[in-house]
């Protein structure tokens, strides 16, 4: 499918989704975190889209909104799509996890919760993957410091 | 696999085992708190960052060449490939035009450092199942392609031969008659593998039917490399997303649809054979000229965001740069095969014995640095 | 030639001229246990050069060659090490047990040594009993391993414990009913005897087809009994880091270790006793220099020796279950049978005799 139809098709199912392709060599959804779970599931189960590979999970400090990109192939149709999902909430930023939908988002939502401190809901098994429990802060935030083990340029 | 059924009213309790982070089956520091009953396996979780350097934290410090250079460090088994990704990925940004000698002389390199990393894997399959002698069978073999690198680059292992634009420098002139020397002494040497390992009856009875993994499951587990493909799923970047030199040659992709740890064994005993088919449509076709695109000293990026896969020794490695315009990256994520991998050994693993998570875990063939990055 | 080489008598003879008998027969005894302690402490260490000689060679390496000409005194430094090495041990460990399980399996596999009839005359304890005497003697090791196991207070040691015991219990049964099948045959678990038997042909071509068949159920079992590859099981390494013996460090590792090289020579010593005419030349070549025995009965012994670095260097180890299954549904089935065969065979007389 192309990326035009893709838009077309997708546009239809939720509304408030915001569609670029600009700066980008892939079609980008970005999406409220309510409908994330929603837009999701649709993409994945409906048989025209059937994203069923989610390639890429990255958590992303844009500053100052948190938030995911997913990046999702479908192994039948073999398009390709980036969803990006923010949130403004730098205290307690939550998004609905989507590890019902790819296995392989429970591990990749972890190493963000760990990074990111980005929460997600309904996920199995959250907590720190990397990072010991007793870890404060979230490293891959922009905002991070550490004195002791990074060096600051 | 021949389990018999416990009945449920044959109480037995179970407990937790510490696997590692020292322990011979992890390849690494990688550890697995296993919940066992007796022999069985109930439950696995890793517990991973032993080794995590934050390498994605410290590439938003680094200028875009010294970015390679860390990737050597993440699944240091291809680190050719690993640099590969990168270097493409800000080609591709730049809208550089790359040389074909540059790509013809990297796809090769790839594919030697695929034979590399399966050799290595080979090996350490065959000790993981208890036959120790694979071990030197397949670091003799390995070392042929060591020297290679080394004679092409100076290093064995950690290569960093890939800049943005090109190749750090144009290939030693032995370069192409010691690669055909290896392919020749390779073909020969291949087939032993197989009277050593693969036809032995104890190593079939351990593999087969042992970790078994649908197609459904290996897509939804993110799978990739021979561990999706052992399960019937097409997943192979270098057919899918050509990139470099793939697309001018022909070769199979390693498929098998048993999804158990015996087909993820023979994708990757089917993909040194086809590797070696890759090198020899090349060798003898490297094209003349330059070894390299003159970039700008400070490389900048365009803003915007960029995503790039290739097709590791172990699966597919994607590196995602989100850049602002600046000389370095806003934020730069590698999606490693090696984790994706390693999310689905609890799936294959419960419900044998510690003897098939040993098994089924060589064949996944993770890399712990790729997983920690 | 007449060297006498029955030892025991040899000494007691010459003790009983200088003190009263029963001091003599002890003191005879002790020095008997000293000589075989030292003859055989020596030959495990170098069981164990050859085991690392054959691995090299199997896996395209030279092996060890510093520690002397041919690396030969590469073992003894590296049992000085353990020697000189800091006993290590785990807080909560059964302190008692833990300490007496290394003796334990030492001390059996030693004393199996006893019996074997190295040539007519060089043999330590030849009592009528003596088969009976060896599979009794092979069961006591386990105790040892198991002791060791769960008094090290490791779960990866507990677990290759357990397994050892699953294993040998079973393998036993193989083991000694395969011994048994060779038995009928000779009707005399005496070794010597069952040497005098064989001057008409090795047991292994009287008793033919099922001799075969019992001499290699014997191996497999007999490698299972050693816990060597590919029924290491017990040590595992690559699923247990080193099993039973992951707490044990020094000496008393050295021992498990010496033990299981032991173990092996024993397995060995027996095939060659029941199935292959022991110190007896092939066609009696040099019967009339019986010294020369010594020479057949190493000779023979080490093959089996070979054999079983051959299995272990070549195979792959099997899950635990394949194991069991391999002992309970395929040999101890197929033991039975052999034995009904040879039973047969022996009332028929068609056993093969020269």
């Amino acid at each position: 499918m192309t990326n035009e139809a893709l838009q077309s098709l997708i546009s239809s199912w939720i509304p408030d989704l915001e569609f670029s392709e600009e700066e980008s060599q892939f079609l980008n959804i970005t999406v409220t975190p309510e409908h994330l779970h929603q837009l999701m599931k649709d993409l994945k189960t409906n048989k025209e889209t059937s994203f069923d590979y989610l390639f890429c999970l990255s958590g992303v400090d844009w500053q100052p909104e948190l938030g995911v990109v997913y990046h999702l192939e479908s192994t039948t149709h073999r398009h390709m799509l980036v969803v990006k999902v923010k949130t403004a909430d730098r205290e307690n930023p939550t998004i609905d996890s989507v590890c019902d939908i790819w296995k392989t988002a429970e591990f990749h939502e972890r190493e963000v919760f760990d990074f990111f401190g980005i929460t997600f809901n309904n996920h199995p098994n959250l907590k720190r993957l990397f990072l010991t429990e007793e870890w404060e802060g979230f490293p891959l935030r922009k905002d991070y410091e550490d004195e002791i083990n990074m060096v600051i340029k | 696999m021949e389990t018999t059924a416990v009945k449920s009213n044959f109480k037995s309790e179970e407990y937790f085992i510490n696997m590692g982070p020292q322990h011979p089956a992890t390849h690494g520091v990688l550890r697995l708190l296993l919940t066992i009953d007796g022999e069985i396996i109930k439950k696995v979780e890793p517990d991973l960052g032993y080794i995590h350097r934050s390498i994605e934290k410290m590439c938003e410090r680094d200028s875009y060449q010294q970015i390679v250079h860390l990737t050597d460090r993440m699944d240091y088994l291809s680190s050719h490939i690993n640099n590969e990704a990168v270097c493409l990925t800000v080609e591709n940004a730049l809208q550089l035009e790359i040389p074909d000698r540059v790509q013809v002389i990297r796809t090769i390199l790839s594919e030697l450092t695929r034979i590399a990393s399966h050799c290595l894997w080979w090996g350490v399959m065959g000790m993981d199942v208890g036959a120790l002698t694979t071990y030197f069978y397949g670091f003799r073999d390995r070392e042929m392609i060591n020297d290679i690198f080394e004679e092409t680059c100076g290093a064995r292992l950690t290569m960093n031969y890939n800049i943005p634009g090109g190749l750090m420098f144009d290939i030693h002139p032995n370069f192409v008659k010691r690669t055909k020397e290896f392919i020749t002494h390779f073909k020969t040497k291949l087939p032993e593998y197989d009277t050593l390992l693969t036809g032995n009856i104890i190593f079939q009875k351990r593999t087969k039917g042992v970790g078994i993994l649908s197609k459904e499951d290996a897509i939804s587990f993110g799978a990739s490399g021979p561990v999706g493909r052992a399960s019937g799923y097409s997943c192979d970047v270098r057919k899918h997303h050509p990139y470099s030199a793939y697309d001018r040659v022909t070769f199979n992709e390693a498929l098998k649809t048993e999804g158990d740890t015996f087909a993820r064994y023979q994708v990757r005993i089917q993909e040194m054979w086809e590797s070696m088919a890759i090198i020899e449509q090349l060798i003898d076709n490297i094209p003349e000229g330059e070894h390299k695109v003159a970039t700008n000293a400070v490389i900048k990026l365009p803003k915007g965001e960029f995503y790039q896969k290739v097709e590791t020794a172990r699966g597919e490695l994607g590196v995602y740069i989100i850049s602002t315009g600046t000389k370095n990256p806003y934020r730069v994520k590698f999606r490693s095969p090696g984790f994706s991998n390693l999310s689905l050994l609890n799936h294959i693993a419960v419900g044998g014995k510690i003897g098939d998570l040993v098994a089924s875990m060589a064949t996944l063939d993770l890399v712990i640095p790729d997983i920690d990055r | 030639m007449n060297i006498s080489l029955s030892i025991t008598e040899t000494i007691q003879d010459w003790l009983i001229t200088m003190m009263p008998e029963g001091v003599a027969s002890i003191l005879a005894m002790t020095l008997v246990a000293l000589i075989y302690l030292a003859i055989f402490a020596v030959a495990g260490l170098y069981l164990v050069l050859l085991e690392r000689k054959v691995a090299a060679w199997f896996q395209l390496r030279i092996g060890p060659n510093r520690v002397g000409y041919w690396g030969l005194f590469q073992t003894m430094a590296d049992a000085l090490k353990l020697v000189s090495k800091e006993l290590t041990g785990t807080v909560k460990a059964d302190k008692f047990l833990y300490n007496l399980a290394p003796y334990f399996v030492i001390i059996s596999s030693l004393m199996a040594l006893a019996v074997f009839p190295f040539t007519q005359e060089f043999q330590a304890f030849d009592i009528n009993i003596g088969i009976f005497f060896l599979i009794a003697i092979s069961s006591i090791g386990v105790i040892g391993i198991l002791l060791g196991g769960w008094s090290s207070n490791n779960k990866f040691a507990l677990i290759g414990a357990m397994r050892s015991g699953v294993q040998t219990i079973s393998y036993e049964l193989s083991v000694g009913l395969s011994l048994l099948t060779m038995i009928v045959i000779t009707g005399t678990l005496q070794l010597s005897e069952i040497v005098e038997v064989q001057k008409h042909g090795w047991l292994i071509l009287q008793g033919h087809v099922p001799a075969i068949i019992a001499f290699m159920v014997y191996m497999i079992a007999g490698t299972a009994e050693t816990n060597r590859a590919p029924f290491d099981m017990v040590e595992a390494e690559s699923e247990l880091g080193a099993g039973f013996h992951t707490e044990y460090s020094g000496m008393k590792f050295a021992y498990f270790f010496l033990a299981e090289f032991i173990n092996m020579f024993i397995i060995a010593a027996i095939a060659t006793t029941v199935f292959f005419g022991a110190w007896l030349s092939p066609f009696g070549i040099t019967e009339s220099l019986p010294w020369l025995g010594i020479f057949w009965f190493l000779g023979k012994t080490l093959l089996l020796v070979f054999l079983m670095m051959w299995f272990r260097w070549t195979f792959p180890r099997l899950r635990v279950d394949q194991l069991l299954t391999l002992e309970w549904k395929y040999l101890l089935p197929i033991n039975l049978v052999n034995i009904v065969i040879m039973a047969i065979i022996v009332w028929l007389n068609l056993t093969i005799k020269f």
